[in-house]
């Protein structure tokens, strides 16, 4: 049996295929570094004009069941490109871009094989803009997959250091048991169900024998822990620090940023559009792991002393927020969706930032690794453009104006938290954004104080500091005209 | 319009001094120059708003301006002023007119004017936007708006301890204003509207009874420590003792006004029934607060310290006003709020003056006999402190009396006897206000000048610019104490409006 393929809908993860196995050719070659960087950027950036012009068009779907295999239920398509998807897809692929503007001088300083990291990078991101696309849960643990895989060897790319293949190895073990425990989950939900496409798996919950209930119960907790390793969620957040501290800082803001930023398109789609139906049991866990994780992840944040660990802590914690909107349940679950891509989308904007700076800041060839946060003082002498636009990131992060774009995210959540009646999680969060506040506070004093022996003096490359530009640029412009991400999305379909 | 041009010439102008003083205003003096000259302009254009402004009808919302910013939260930038809001703008572009003038040729110790200028800039714009939003996420961005550069100018230019300080300072408001945007997305997404106009209008109907008692302690919590209302002001003498002169004028004399406007424009007519749950409680924080100020202020020996214990029990009285929930009551919190901004403003000036020329701040170093070693300085510091324990024909009179008047007649809902006991404890603590400024006038003004002093030379006699910043403010307290129903005018109409009364 022959089904069309919309070609158009599939555009961005194509384009990205065949770029990848070209990259893995011309890496084979011999094909200089800075060619490959090139590449692999230009496929990145060729994929979001795609995800730029099918913005455009109105909603494609494809990889759909056939009219005959049909019945009388949903057209069931696998593979959907909404408003929701080309969000999630241009998030995904301009951090990504970023990354690879930031992975350039790594490549060359620690010694990685540049062929390599290019194709495994575009092969995790094509993983990412699958995911956030799929709407079937084949599709999604496929993705999910194809995301997670390359990330392992990434993070171990750095072959002589002992830290960065105990952290792929952590990672990897996690990971491994989460997607066995997310296909546990999904194999209860198929046998209560029989239906694998989410809008299939909604209607047939709606006509659930009462005795299947604790079935299908089971299964969306089990899928929901697979997610939730991939959001670095508590109790699966542990790995975080470990990892992000041992992996190539630009492979730490790839899994902070694009990773997590799919991990949560693909929770929203998966509970929306699958499972409304048991928002009873969803909503009330899901308030509980929001709750624990940003209280957590704060509490430790505070604790840290060197910046990545610091960054590591406080995405856990970011992540806790921006799975508030969806502890609502079933209640106004569309505005919570909203809610959460949107604070997604800013939240990368700003922590890439944050990112951004700490890799032009960290020197790993020289013999001083400044990596400290007491090594960050008296940067606002040495190099006061850096130290301004990590003070604002920090402040964007921490959500108090002059970075308004953090605090028109921290309005979205509290308002989707808000009207879904959670009103104990939006004061957990309220006392939160205190202790948050207080550590960013601390790192983006430490800029300004006098500095204690020699200053660092940071020399990053252009390509770096275009990524702090561009990071920063679109902070202020998101500060001003944040309905570019409010209005965008109004539902996952 | 006219708004709009209000916070946009301060916001413009902080960000022109970003630009590096190689290209733009060289030197101290100049930026010193600039910041006078706009913040001067920001009063002038907050003056033609008072002569646009119709009195016929002051509870109207007038000089508006209202276009989307944000349509998919409902987010609107909706300015515009009525009663309540007008005469807290004035006093606020005039505060910070004066505090300009003063840091002209009073800079703070350690110097860096062009940061310090671009910190009270921004304050200007967050304390002028709060006034004039009405929109709740718009009125929060801009409440927002004050933290940081109030807390760099704590942490930058205090003085001892002014790390620690600053620290509470932010992590306290921050804490409050959580709660506070978690209270007002709570009535915001159960109306189905951001408006604070259309909200007021509603007063509360198609909200539940549950809903408003939960946004009311929500959003009064986040106003209180804002306010501060005990038990939550213990940031509030840490921040003024540390700040500099003008950050604490600025931080008494609006700041604090932020909380208590909030209250009356946001948390009272948006959730009325929970209004009324919680009156009592508030009155009963705002009568502990009296007394607990006034008895911390007999054990101060620090002279701002004093001051900022003094600041408790003065809002302890404007925030009784607003506990009655009676027209009368809240009129006399209106009242109370720029009395004490005149009053308070200008004793933390003398008290920066003080601590300038002697070298200390503390009651018992300082000694007596400054009206013989400085009588002009000595004789504005007498006048500011008996305006402040509320004599009758001075600013701070109407406010108190008309506070505790309020307390004797409560709304009708509210328990009488429970109000009566607060006014007999307030008027104690009316008296007890009396007793420790007349104490410390007694230690520091009157009396032999101690031998030490005389030894070290004469004291600097007041300057043209300290002249120029004080005088304003002597004279408007003045003003408002002979003639209060200039004031009490202006808000009567609008407070009716906001507690429903038509």
């Amino acid at each position: 049996m022959i089904q069309g393929i919309d070609y158009a809908a599939i555009a961005p993860p194509l384009i990205l295929a065949v770029a990848a196995l070209g990259l893995l050719l011309a890496d084979a070659f011999e094909v200089p570094r800075r060619v490959l960087g090139v590449l692999c950027g230009g496929a990145l950036g060729a994929a979001l004009i795609a995800v730029a012009v099918l913005a455009f068009g109105d909603r494609r779907a494809t990889f759909c069941l056939p009219t005959s295999l049909r019945g009388t239920g949903p057209r069931s398509c696998s593979y959907v490109a909404d408003d929701f998807t080309l969000l999630f897809q241009g998030v995904v692929l301009a951090a990504a871009l970023v990354v690879v503007l930031l992975s350039l001088r790594e490549i060359v300083d620690s010694r990685i094989p540049a062929g390599e990291y290019h194709f495994l990078l575009l092969a995790a991101v094509i993983g990412a803009v699958t995911l956030v696309a799929a709407r079937d849960l084949v599709l999604l643990v496929v993705a999910l997959e194809t995301l997670s895989l390359p990330i392992f060897a990434l993070v171990a790319l750095r072959r002589y250091d002992g830290l960065a293949s105990e952290a792929a190895l952590k990672l990897f073990l996690v990971s491994v048991v989460s997607a066995a425990v997310m296909l546990f989950g999904i194999s209860l939900v198929y046998g209560a169900t029989g239906a694998m496409h989410l809008d299939r798996i909604a209607l047939s919950l709606e006509t659930l024998p009462g005795r299947m209930e604790p079935v299908v119960a089971a299964g969306v907790v089990l899928l929901l822990a697979g997610f939730a390793f991939k959001v670095a969620a508590v109790p699966f957040h542990f790995w975080a620090p470990d990892v992000y501290q041992g992996a190539p800082l630009p492979v730490a803001a790839f899994l902070s940023v694009v990773s997590k930023a799919a991990g949560f398109a693909g929770l929203a789609i998966v509970l929306a559009l699958g499972f409304p139906a048991f928002g009873h049991v969803w909503g009330p866990l899901v308030a509980v792991l929001a709750a624990v994780t940003m209280t957590l992840g704060n509490l430790l944040a505070l604790r840290q002393r060197t910046a990545i660990r610091l960054l590591a802590w406080s995405s856990v914690a970011q992540s806790g927020y921006m799975l508030a909107p969806l502890a609502v349940g079933n209640h106004r679950l569309p505005e919570a969706v909203a809610a959460t891509t949107a604070y997604v989308a800013l939240y990368a904007v700003m922590n890439l930032g944050a990112f951004a700076v700490v890799i032009a800041f960290r020197n790993r060839a020289a013999a001083p690794r400044w990596d400290t946060l007491d090594d960050y003082r008296g940067l606002a002498r040495s190099n006061p453009a850096l130290a301004a636009a990590l003070a604002f990131f920090l402040i964007c992060l921490a959500g108090l104006p002059p970075g308004v774009m953090g605090l028109f995210a921290k309005v979205v959540v509290f308002r989707g938290v808000l009207a879904g009646d959670v009103t104990w999680l939006a004061v957990v969060m309220a006392v939160n954004t205190v202790i948050g506040l207080y550590y960013y506070l601390v790192w983006a004093v430490k800029l300004f104080a006098a500095p204690v022996g020699r200053p660092a003096e940071p020399a990053p490359g252009m390509a770096v500091r275009a990524a702090v530009a561009a990071a920063f640029a679109g902070s202020v412009v998101l500060s001003i005209a944040p309905q570019i991400v409010l209005q965008t999305v109004s539902a996952a379909s | 319009m006219i708004f709009l041009l209000l916070t946009a010439i301060p916001l413009l102008a902080a960000l022109a001094l970003l630009v590096p003083a190689g290209r733009f205003l060289p030197g101290d003096a100049a930026v010193a120059r600039f910041g006078v000259a706009v913040s001067g302009a920001t009063l002038l254009v907050a003056l033609s708003a008072v002569t646009a402004f119709d009195f016929g009808a002051p509870e109207r919302m007038q000089l508006e301006i209202d276009r989307a910013w944000a349509p998919a939260i409902g987010l609107r930038f909706h300015l515009g002023a009525d009663g309540v809001s007008l005469p807290l703008i004035l006093l606020t572009a005039l505060l910070t007119f004066l505090c300009f003038l003063y840091t002209a040729k009073h800079p703070p110790a350690g110097d860096r004017v062009r940061l310090f200028t671009a910190l009270l800039l921004v304050l200007e714009v967050g304390l002028l936007g709060t006034f004039v939003a009405l929109d709740l996420v718009l009125f929060f961005v801009f409440f927002e708006v004050v933290l940081i550069p109030m807390y760099a100018v704590i942490a930058i230019w205090g003085g001892a301890g002014r790390r620690a300080a600053a620290y509470k300072f932010i992590l306290y408001t921050l804490l409050g204003s959580g709660l506070l945007l978690a209270g007002m997305l709570l009535v915001g997404v159960n109306a189905g509207t951001l408006d604070m106009t259309e909200l007021a209008a509603r007063h509360g109907s198609g909200l539940t009874h549950g809903v408003q008692v939960t946004a009311f302690v929500l959003m009064g919590l986040g106003f209180a420590v804002k306010a501060p209302m005990w038990p939550l002001h213990t940031w509030l003498p840490d921040a003024h003792t540390a700040a500099p002169t003008v950050g604490s004028v600025l931080l008494a004399g609006v700041l604090l006004k932020m909380g208590t406007y909030g209250l009356v424009r946001v948390a009272l007519p948006l959730a009325p029934d929970g209004a009324a749950f919680w009156a009592p409680w508030l009155g009963l924080f705002a009568v502990i607060g009296i007394v607990w100020g006034s008895l911390a202020c007999l054990a101060q020996t620090d002279l701002k310290r004093m001051i900022a214990y003094s600041s408790v029990g003065h809002m302890g009285f404007v925030l009784l006003g607003i506990a009655t929930l009676t027209p009368v009551g809240v009129n006399a919190a209106l009242f109370g709020n720029i009395a004490h901004g005149l009053i308070t403003g200008l004793l933390f000036f003398l008290a920066g003056a003080v601590k300038d020329r002697y070298g200390t701040g503390d009651l018992r170093e300082l000694g007596g006999g400054m009206l013989t070693s400085a009588p002009r300085l000595a004789s504005i510091l007498t006048f500011a402190s008996v305006a402040s324990l509320g004599l009758p024909g001075l600013a701070g009179f109407w406010g108190e009396m008309l506070a505790l008047l309020g307390a004797y007649k409560p709304h009708a809902d509210l328990p009488r006897t429970t109000f009566v006991v607060f006014m007999a404890v307030g008027a104690l603590g009316a008296v007890l206000t009396a007793a420790y400024f007349l104490r410390m006038l007694a230690r520091i003004t009157h009396g032999p000048v101690p031998d030490a002093r005389l030894t070290a030379g004469p004291v600097a006699a007041v300057s043209r610019y300290e002249y120029a910043a004080w005088i304003p403010l002597v004279v408007l307290t003045l003003l408002v104490g002979l003639w209060p129903k200039t004031l009490l005018d202006v808000t009567t109409a609008p407070v009716r409006a906001l507690l429903g009364g038509g």
